[in-house]
């Protein structure tokens, strides 16, 4: 098990939502034209959005992780995680530009400047692009300093997730509210302040 | 804005001989027949889903239900969307928590109780309040505030024919709707964190009330409501967003100062008081420029320009003559 954490394998584990999603698609395509309701578009929008909020909350929970429980293994996959992350959020975003919108460059154009929480899934979105293209060793190493100070836009991009979510629900708020206490909760526990107490109870 | 034009896919389209049986398909499920003839609700026939709960006297008043020139002849959406995909926070949040949480939920008995600036008030039996109306099948554009569609073969009774028996009094300017409150039957009205306050209220202008598109639903595709879409007694004004059109109705009431409305509490600023469709007035957060008509498919969301009064402008602009519908959206 610890192995196959910090193993290539954990690709797997990574990949387990798109497995679902095609699995989706195809019956909806050949068995049953029904199995994602009368608005398949925006199911597999939202679906595709789901999946790429559990991944942020995935990856960003890894330092946590480590620092209260040393899953060490873990810590090795964070970038793999940021990576999958992206490409669901990716995916997310193509599925609406391509499905719901269907390429209309002008719908596309008024959504990101008139529709708040589009702006902020948007640049949530190019935070995380701006990541993963970065995430090699060559840029690294590169960047080193301003690596670091680049990937803390990440913390930005997790609150700008959240909004995103949070402005488009009309009803469902329960679950938000849990999804934006989780997300508050991983990054509360990143500030130094907090980090400080949890190591003096533990050297207690 | 440029849109494309339409293009329909061709489970989007009810074929014509399907259109023409539906006269038939009605008379026949409700007699309990088979309703192969008709695709939409073959699916539910098959799950014996149609086998209708409903009193008998309901029965016998829908079965004798007459076509209305006010119908649309656009394509149906099948039975199994309209049942299985709409609004009722009673039940649940979720587009299939309706129909999914909605069956334990017992619509008759049913009274409706009728008061305020009328001559006759009181509470009265569904059987009396709908006793002698001629029920009618109109289809009707359905267009929900979030920006999709459908298109429902209702059964009802002219709204204006119900409120026309208890007598309103001229200083009636507005009617009042409630929903019940049953938490022990609904999950939606005891869920612990709620969007909006129960019961849930809709108002109607007089004028709006009394016009003759707007009806009194009891039923749709050719047997009574199901428990998800508001049985016994729903409300559908076609030119306003759906959540005007108020389900399971027990209170109706006639008054002189307008109440504010759910959703109106909730959030005065996304949803006014009249909430006509309206392609030109946005949603803060989203455009109601276009809607997407179910069902759609995978790669065709089926998007539709979003018409004026959802195309019932013909029928009501002329209520809202001199109004400022971007002010009183």
């Amino acid at each position: 098990m610890r192995y196959f954490l910090a193993s290539k394998g954990f690709w797997l584990v990574l990949g387990a939502p798109l497995y679902y999603v095609l699995y989706q698609i195809g019956q909806v395509l050949w068995v049953r034209p029904g199995a994602l309701g009368p608005d398949p578009a925006q199911a597999l929008v939202t679906l595709l959005g789901e999946i790429a909020l559990w991944m942020l909350i995935l990856v960003l929970s890894v330092t946590p992780l480590r620092k209260v429980f040393q899953l060490l293994r873990l810590h090795g996959q964070r970038r793999a995680m940021g990576i999958a992350c992206f490409g669901y959020a990716l995916l997310h975003w193509l599925a609406y530009a391509a499905l719901l919108l269907e390429w209309q460059w002008a719908t596309l154009g008024d959504d990101l400047l008139k529709r708040p929480y589009i702006s902020a899934g948007f640049l949530a979105g190019l935070i995380l692009l701006a990541m993963a293209a970065t995430s090699n060793d060559w840029s690294t190493r590169r960047l080193s300093r301003r690596w670091r100070q680049l990937h803390r836009w990440g913390y930005l991009a997790a609150a700008l997730v959240i909004l995103h979510v949070f402005w488009i629900a009309r009803s469902n708020f329960f679950e938000i509210v849990i999804y934006a206490l989780i997300v508050a909760g991983l990054l509360v526990v990143r500030w130094p302040w907090f980090i400080q107490k949890i190591k003096m109870i533990k050297d207690v | 804005m440029k849109t494309q034009p339409t293009k329909l896919t061709e489970a989007a389209v009810t074929p014509e001989a399907v259109y023409l049986n539906r006269r038939q398909y009605l008379k026949a499920s409700a007699l309990g027949l088979g309703a192969a003839a008709f695709s939409g609700a073959s699916q539910a026939a098959d799950d014996g889903q149609l086998s209708d709960p409903a009193p008998l006297w309901m029965k016998t008043q829908l079965n004798e239900s007459t076509a209305s020139p006010f119908s649309t002849n656009e394509a149906l959406t099948p039975y199994e969307y309209v049942t299985g995909y709409n609004n009722f926070y009673e039940f649940g949040t979720d587009k299939s928590d309706p129909e999914k949480y909605g069956q334990g939920f017992e619509p008759h008995p049913w009274s409706v109780m009728v008061s305020g600036a009328a001559e006759k008030t009181g509470t009265f039996d569904l059987e009396d309040v709908l006793k002698g109306l001629s029920v009618e099948e109109r289809i009707y554009r359905l267009r929900c505030v979030e920006a999709w569609s459908m298109v429902i073969p209702w059964l009802g009774v002219p709204l204006s024919s119900i409120l026309a028996r208890y007598r309103p009094l001229s200083r009636a300017k507005y009617v009042v709707f409630e929903t019940v409150y049953r938490p022990e039957q609904m999950p939606g009205q005891r869920a612990f964190f709620n969007a909006i306050d129960y019961p849930y209220v809709e108002v109607l202008r007089i004028d709006e009330a009394m016009h003759p598109l707007t009806l009194m639903a009891v039923g749709v595709y050719g047997r009574s409501l199901p428990n998800q879409n508001g049985a016994p007694l729903r409300l559908v004004v076609p030119w306003k967003y759906g959540f005007k059109s108020i389900k399971s109705i027990q209170k109706i009431s006639f008054v002189e100062q307008r109440p504010k409305t759910t959703w109106e509490r909730a959030n005065p600023r996304e949803y006014g008081f009249f909430a006509n469709v309206n392609p030109k007035v946005s949603h803060p957060r989203w455009s109601q420029a276009e809607e997407r008509r179910l069902p759609g498919s995978l790669f065709s969301a089926n998007r539709i320009p979003t018409k004026m009064f959802n195309g019932y402008a013909n029928e009501v602009a002329s209520l809202y003559q001199g109004l400022d519908l971007s002010v009183y959206y």
